[in-house]
């Protein structure tokens, strides 16, 4: 047998994953959902024939989407994540004692479904006590919410599609009235290599920019995303990313990570120069 | 009509499918021969598109004397929409009303009309020469807004003008109120006067449950639908419709005064395509329309400040109707005028909307639209309020000026003129119009007095960035008036 996955990067650039077998197939209200059993990643979750998550690279998305503010911001109590149906940002959540309530807002119930069977590596956390799933429209969900989030994690799938509203300027406007006075919000930001990408990138980057006082981008490598090569948006009221990192008191949880570390953390934030200069196009 | 079609037909849209397959040869016009001519545009629109860009001929009818796969069209529409017959107009809504207001009025004769018409229906009778008697229609003072004409203002107008040849209602205006129909065309019969409606935000009336009476339904003689506005066909196509007491090959005849005789085969095969659409799945479709709408504004009323109204309006007269899918709302409490926030979704929120002005915006909602759009427009609302709120002091509602006609539109336009600075013209008879656009709705027509009031109306107008229309100098600082 030779399966091959491909997902188109752009329209002349594909990745392409052999697959054993594929497991799962449904088209929900929303996307359709593939789950694959591939041969070199494990299990890959596929929206819209787009990989949102592999088994073999999750643990890079969801460390440094959950550790960089969480090392930053020692108050932390109460957070909410948006998107996420795998539960894998839930799952490196639940590893802090400190956070006492996590939100999940996911308007696809068959994502959770579909993960909770297949991939219960990620999904295993959806049922600790101090999660409440919400199946809704984010936008709405967020409107009504106001000084009441310490962190929003913003695990959205690519800006074309069901989560396009999920790059406005509404959104983040709404995000910002959500978080208390010193919140974080965490938003994984794209690739900035090819150029609808980085375009996207530079649109949302530019929203958050103008909505937040402190805006900064950071990055990590990531096999199965376009180019390999993953950005991270980390916007805040009060917290400087790396001037109020608190290597020590991180350290002395002893939670033990693959990617993340407190040296790596502040070297995400040192970006190559052709990005650093499109984020300084749009910061204005 | 006895016989009953198949709505499952669009023999229009059949006959260019088949007439694709043929691969004829052309050699008439268009020029650029399939696209082949016009590479650059072809790769735009694409090969299927342009493919049938075609000339009326024999096997594909023709739009100015139809007699095979248009008339079907034609057929099949008059049944969809309950009419006698159906004219597809390629000239936009304005055409079909135009169209209209032509086949009921000569010159001279008088036509009974709400002062919030459309411009089309004033261009209609500089075309012709008739006479506008203007039915003042109530204002709502909170929303700044005009609202439909009452019965016994109707009546009063007929009594006053018993040589009247016309009645024309919009069903709906823009803001989705209705008058009482019915009984507009029960006084237009009885009186020996024809009713016309400009129904051109009023497609959906004739598919959806629970909507307003539609015209053709209420018994009117003529109507101009615009299918490309609620109904989904391309922009620019639209529907004439006629009742039994219209001459329809008198009607055909006026159409063809100003009809091209060129009539795109995209807008034509849209409206076909549309109709069977909505014909088949119209009710399903504006159900969702309607509960789309209702969600919208209960939350934006939830958000505070804004007032998104609906059903509570009606009252019976003045408001005998309300349009549930029109999605308005008032901004004044927010201390921002409609055109404001219009402008700020468009700019800081990259949403477009149908349009704003002094006191209120419009969305326009239809079938195309999903849940997921609306929730972005009623977030990006909540957070215009959040960011732009101030206090309302000083802000202008919107007053309806009552127009003092002093000569005809036709006679006004022509007459010698002369062009002013408009804050020297008060007291004199305005020549052409001026607008704010969309919505279209003149604040000046041909051959009316310029007050006081107007002129202090428009320059609020301009200052708060309402785009003007109208006049021959496009910045609007000069006026042409009667000398």
């Amino acid at each position: 047998m030779d399966i091959w996955f491909s997902e188109k990067h752009t329209p002349d650039v594909k990745l392409s994953l052999r697959i054993d077998r594929q497991l799962f197939s449904k088209e929900s209200d929303y996307q359709r959902i593939d789950i694959f059993e591939s041969c070199e990643f494990g299990r890959v979750l596929s929206l819209d024939g787009n990989i949102m998550l592999t088994e073999r690279d999750a643990f890079i998305y969801n460390e440094m989407i959950v550790h960089v503010p969480m090392a930053v911001h020692k108050g932390i109590r109460k957070v909410l994540v948006i998107g996420a149906g795998d539960g894998g940002v839930v799952k490196e959540l639940t590893r802090y004692s400190r956070i006492k309530k996590i939100d999940l807002v996911e308007m696809d119930s068959m994502v959770v479904e579909a993960c909770r069977q297949y991939l219960p590596g990620n999904a295993c956390q959806l049922d600790d006590e101090r999660v409440f799933i919400h199946y809704e429209n984010a936008l709405k969900f967020i409107r009504y919410k106001e000084n009441e989030y310490d962190l929003i994690i913003v695990d959205s799938s690519d800006p074309y599609g069901p989560s396009e509203g999920l790059f406005t300027k509404e959104f983040y406007g709404i995000c910002y009235k959500a978080l208390r006075d010193d919140g974080i919000m965490v938003n994984q930001q794209g690739s900035p290599f090819y150029k609808q990408d980085a375009d996207a990138m530079q649109r949302s980057h530019k929203r958050i920019a103008n909505t937040f006082p402190i805006s900064r981008v950071y990055q990590a490598h990531i096999p199965t995303y376009a180019a390999g090569y993953w950005l991270f948006g980390f916007a805040s009221k009060k917290y400087h990313p790396i001037d109020d990192l608190d290597t020590e008191s991180w350290n002395e949880l002893h939670l033990r990570t693959k990617y993340y570390t407190t040296r790596l953390h502040k070297g995400a934030f040192y970006l190559p120069a052709f990005l650093e200069e499109m984020l300084e196009e749009v910061e204005g | 009509m006895s016989v009953i079609l198949d709505q499952n037909r669009a023999p229009i849209h059949e006959a260019l499918e088949k007439f694709r397959q043929m691969r004829v040869v052309p050699f008439d016009v268009p020029g650029h021969k399939r696209g082949r001519g016009n590479p650059e545009l072809t790769e735009f629109l694409g090969q299927r598109c342009v493919s049938i860009d075609v000339n009326s001929m024999k096997p594909l009818d023709n739009l100015c004397h139809p007699v095979s796969v248009i008339r079907e069209a034609e057929q099949l529409a008059a049944q969809a929409f309950g009419a006698a017959e159906a004219f597809l107009m390629v000239g936009g809504t304005t055409s079909s009303v135009q169209s209209m207001v032509l086949t009921a009025c000569k010159r001279g004769d008088k036509i009974i009309l709400p002062r919030n018409v459309h411009r089309s229906v004033i261009n209609a009778l500089i075309l012709c020469g008739a006479v506008p008697v203007y039915v003042n229609p109530e204002v709502d003072r909170r929303l700044g807004i005009s609202l439909g004409m009452k019965r016994e203002q109707v009546e009063k107008a007929i009594n006053e003008h018993p040589d009247a040849v016309a009645i024309l209602v919009n069903n709906p205006t823009y803001y989705g109120v209705c008058s009482d129909l019915r009984e507009i065309v029960r006084l237009a019969h009885s009186h020996g006067m024809l009713c016309l409606a400009d129904e051109a935000h009023g497609t959906h009336f004739y598919f959806g449950k629970n909507f307003p009476v539609s015209a053709m339904e209420a018994g009117a003689d003529m109507a101009a639908v615009s299918m490309h506005k609620s109904g989904g066909s391309l922009t620019q196509s639209s529907f004439l419709l006629a009742g039994p007491n219209v001459n329809a090959g008198y009607v055909r005849q006026i159409i063809n005064l100003t009809q091209t005789t060129s009539g795109s085969y995209l807008l034509m095969s849209s409206l076909d395509i549309s109709r069977r659409n909505l014909a088949l799945r119209g009710e399903e479709i504006f159900s969702q329309v309607s509960r789309i709408a209702e969600y919208a504004r209960d939350e934006i009323n939830s958000i505070g400040g804004y007032y998104a109204f609906g059903r509570e309006m009606i009252n019976g007269d003045s408001v005998f109707d309300f349009d549930p899918v029109k999605l308005s709302v008032h901004t004044l409490d927010i201390g921002l005028a409609g055109i404001e926030v219009y402008d700020l979704l468009r700019d800081d929120y990259d949403i477009q909307i149908e349009f704003g002005d002094i006191g209120n915006i419009l969305a326009y909602l239809s079938i195309g639209d999903r849940m997921s759009e609306v929730e972005r427009l009623v977030s990006a609302l909540a957070e215009i309020r959040r960011l732009h709120q101030r206090d309302k002091t000083g802000m202008l509602s919107q007053e309806y000026i009552p127009p003092q006609v002093i000569a005809s539109p036709q006679e006004s336009f022509y007459a010698d003129k002369t062009s002013l600075p408009i804050m020297e013209t008060e007291g004199m008879v305005c020549s052409e119009f001026v607008m704010c656009y969309p919505p279209g709705i003149p604040i000046l027509a041909p051959g009316e007095k310029i007050t006081k009031d107007i002129l202090n109306y428009i320059s609020y107008a301009k200052e708060k960035g309402c785009s003007m229309t109208g006049p021959e100098d496009p910045e609007i600082e000069y006026l042409n008036v009667l000398k």
